[in-house]
């Protein structure tokens, strides 16, 4: 059985119909790169199965168990699904440290002291120990990414959702996030990433997702869909890309 | 599209005016201001002299002796001074103004444009310094209307002096119902703008309740309202504040009357703290499995209080100072005693100092909250 499955999954924004039925089922250990031009639905996707946005068709089924409509735990959900933005989010008036550790204290309900030392381990594995107690404002743009993918995994979240999470960084910045994510992809770390760095999608993807105006085109294991695209949109799709100079 | 480059398809659209020619513009050549530093230096002198005219006027009525006067000597030669320097620096437009144009002319546009820069220095020198001048002369003026009128009903420090300890009794009052009412406004205020933002169609009665609320007690007058409530509830012995005793009814009944006032604007200034915090703050805390409450009270209210403190604080010192408006229900706190001195008197110097306790309050506040915000700034955000 999938770890994730969305059937049939539909968004609207007033007229606006943006998913128009999508179909995924995702593995444990798997890493599923959504890629596709601007405006296409991967950041609402995500945001869905994360229930940030309600949908108003189809379901969503974690683990088994159905997540999506009226009735659903959310926050219960939210537990076990983390996300990261492409804009970091970090809240401005928390140190780092408070930052990581209000989800497992209020939510999880640990204690101070059990938060505090997790959060020192992730912080040390991303090479952030001494930025502690420093406020996010006074980081760099990598650094706070990488905070903020650390608060979302100190939930310990079974799914972690990564929404361009490099594009608003300055290319010099980006590898630094990327390897994390390297990294979390080797220990098993299921995963969603919208993404425009196609040559990374090709590297760490078990899965790569097409998606366009808001239905899936394409979906297959990298070398395939980079070399050999079945879908004729999702080969005139990569050689934008390439024209663009991004493959 | 007229320009179109050729080789270039015209569907393409065209992002510069004139594509491919070079844009070229001159930089401004050298202006000469000699005819402004003229009139600056011809109003420079005129303000000096109305200044020095005001301030005789002032000298001649003072019919003082001793320390007074040398006080008030002391201060005349002082802003005497000061017009005087005004009238200095528009000269000193004038000739920079001179010499600017001479390096000018002389083949050195450069220097001449530093000199003229020099000269408009001046010219700002003369407006802060002459006006400034001006309007404290003026105040002088006033001050000595009428042989000094003024002075004797408004500023006798003796009668402020007799009547200190009866006003620093009062003012206690004014302190403990102002401490009071801001905890409660702070709470209350908070409570009514989070009803306000409440989603959903179950919440429409009470959010509607909250905007009545908020409308009604903005569009009153404080002063009515405190006439009604205090005078009102006492008349209709409302149970809770009619077992009171009669200081402490009013007391509590003019906080009541003042929680309502300035829970309203308070609310309203919550209000729009709350919904400045964007929305993507609110997603990430929901995304940790924050419940709607939580995000609200770890997450958005810290951000917005932050940023609504000097508003915040604006109410604030309205509120301490609307505390003087209870005097007008017969309550005796630092106002009403001052009217009572003014009447045994008949100088209205306590009133003065009624309204010199207010200022010893407020300022130091008002620094100390600013010093609050800056630091606090200084520590979350990124300076370099
Ligand atoms: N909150 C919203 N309200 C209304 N329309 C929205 C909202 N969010 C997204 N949309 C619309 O939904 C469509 C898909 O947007 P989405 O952000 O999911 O695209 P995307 O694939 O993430 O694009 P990008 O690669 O630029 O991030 C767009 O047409 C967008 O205008
Ligand atoms: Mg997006």
């Amino acid at each position: 059985m999938s770890l994730l499955e969305l059937r049939g999954v539909q968004k609207y924004f007033g007229a606006d119909h943006v998913l128009k039925g999508i179909d995924l089922a995702i593995e444990e250990h798997e890493v599923i790169c959504l890629i596709g031009p601007s405006g296409c639905g991967k950041s609402t996707l995500l945001r869905c199965v994360n229930a940030l946005e309600p949908i108003q068709g189809g379901e969503i089924v974690l683990d088994g168990e159905l997540v999506s409509g009226r009735g659903v735990d959310v926050n219960a959900l939210r537990q076990e699904v983390g996300i990261v933005f492409q804009s970091f989010n970090l809240f401005p008036h928390k140190t780092v440290m408070q930052n990581i550790t209000l989800g497992p204290i209020k939510v999880l309900k640990e204690s101070k002291a059990e938060a505090k030392e997790r959060a020192r381990i992730l912080l040390a594995r991303i090479g952030l120990s001494e930025k502690a107690n420093e406020y996010p404002d006074r980081l760099s743009g990598g650094q706070q990414q990488r905070v903020a993918i650390v608060r979302a995994l100190a939930m310990q979240p079974r799914v972690l959702l990564l929404d361009e999470i490099t594009s608003a960084l300055d290319p010099e910045l980006v590898s630094e996030v990327l390897n994390i994510v390297r990294q979390l992809a080797v220990e098993g770390m299921t995963m969603i990433l919208a993404t425009h760095e196609m040559n990374f999608a090709r590297e760490v993807a078990s899965r790569v997702c097409f998606l366009e105006s808001g239905v899936i085109v394409e979906v297959g294991v990298p070398d395939q869909i980079f070399t050999a695209p079945k879908q004729a949109r999702t080969a005139e799709f990569l050689e934008r890309i390439i024209a663009a100079g991004r493959l | 599209m007229t320009n179109t480059p050729v080789g270039e398809s015209p569907a393409t659209p065209v992002l510069l005016a004139t594509p491919g020619a070079p844009r070229r513009r001159a930089l401004p050549s050298f202006q000469s201001n000699l005819l402004t530093a003229v009139a600056f230096a011809i109003a420079a002198v005129i303000c000096a002299t109305v200044e020095w005219w005001l301030l005789i006027y002032f000298d001649a009525s003072l019919v003082l002796s001793g320390a007074e006067l040398i006080v008030c000597r002391g201060v005349e030669i002082f802003l005497g001074l000061v017009g005087g320097t005004a009238a200095w620096y528009g000269i000193l437009a004038v000739t920079r103004a001179l010499s600017a144009n001479r390096l000018a002319a002389g083949g050195a546009p450069s220097a001449g444009r530093v000199r003229a820069e020099d000269a408009r220095d001046a010219m700002w020198f003369v407006v802060g310094l002459g006006l400034t001048a001006l309007i404290v002369a003026f105040i002088a003026f006033l001050l000595g209307a009428n042989h000094g009128a003024l002075r004797t009903v408004m500023f006798d420090f003796g009668y402020m002096w007799r009547g200190h300890n009866a006003l620093l009794h009062a003012f206690w009052l004014n302190l403990k119902i102002f401490a009071v009412t801001q905890v409660l406004v702070l709470a209350w205020a908070l409570l009514v703008a989070v009803v306000r933002l409440l989603p959903g169609r179950a919440c429409a009665p009470v959010r509607t309740l909250a905007i009545v609320y908020t409308d009604v007690f903005r569009g009153v007058p404080a002063i009515i309202v405190i006439y009604l409530v205090v005078l009102g509830f006492g008349l209709a012995r409302v149970p809770g504040f009619d077992s009171m005793s009669k200081d402490n009814q009013i007391f509590w009944l003019a906080v009541l009357a003042l929680t309502l006032v300035y829970g309203a604007y308070v609310s309203e200034v919550y209000r729009a703290g709350l919904e400045s915090i964007h929305w993507s703050q609110a997603a990430a805390a929901r995304s940790l499995g924050l419940s709607q409450w939580q995000t609200l009270r770890h997450v958005v209210v810290p951000q917005a209080v932050r940023r609504i403190l000097p508003p915040l604080l604006n109410d604030a010192v309205a509120l301490q100072k609307d505390t003087a408006l209870t005097s007008i229900v017969g309550y005796v706190e630092v106002l009403g005693a001052a009217q009572l001195l003014k009447n045994k008197y008949f100088n209205l110097s306590p009133v003065f100092g009624a309204a010199l306790f207010f200022l010893v309050i407020t300022i130091p506040f008002t620094r100390f909250v600013d010093f609050l915000l800056k630091r606090d700034k200084q520590r979350t955000q990124g300076g370099s």
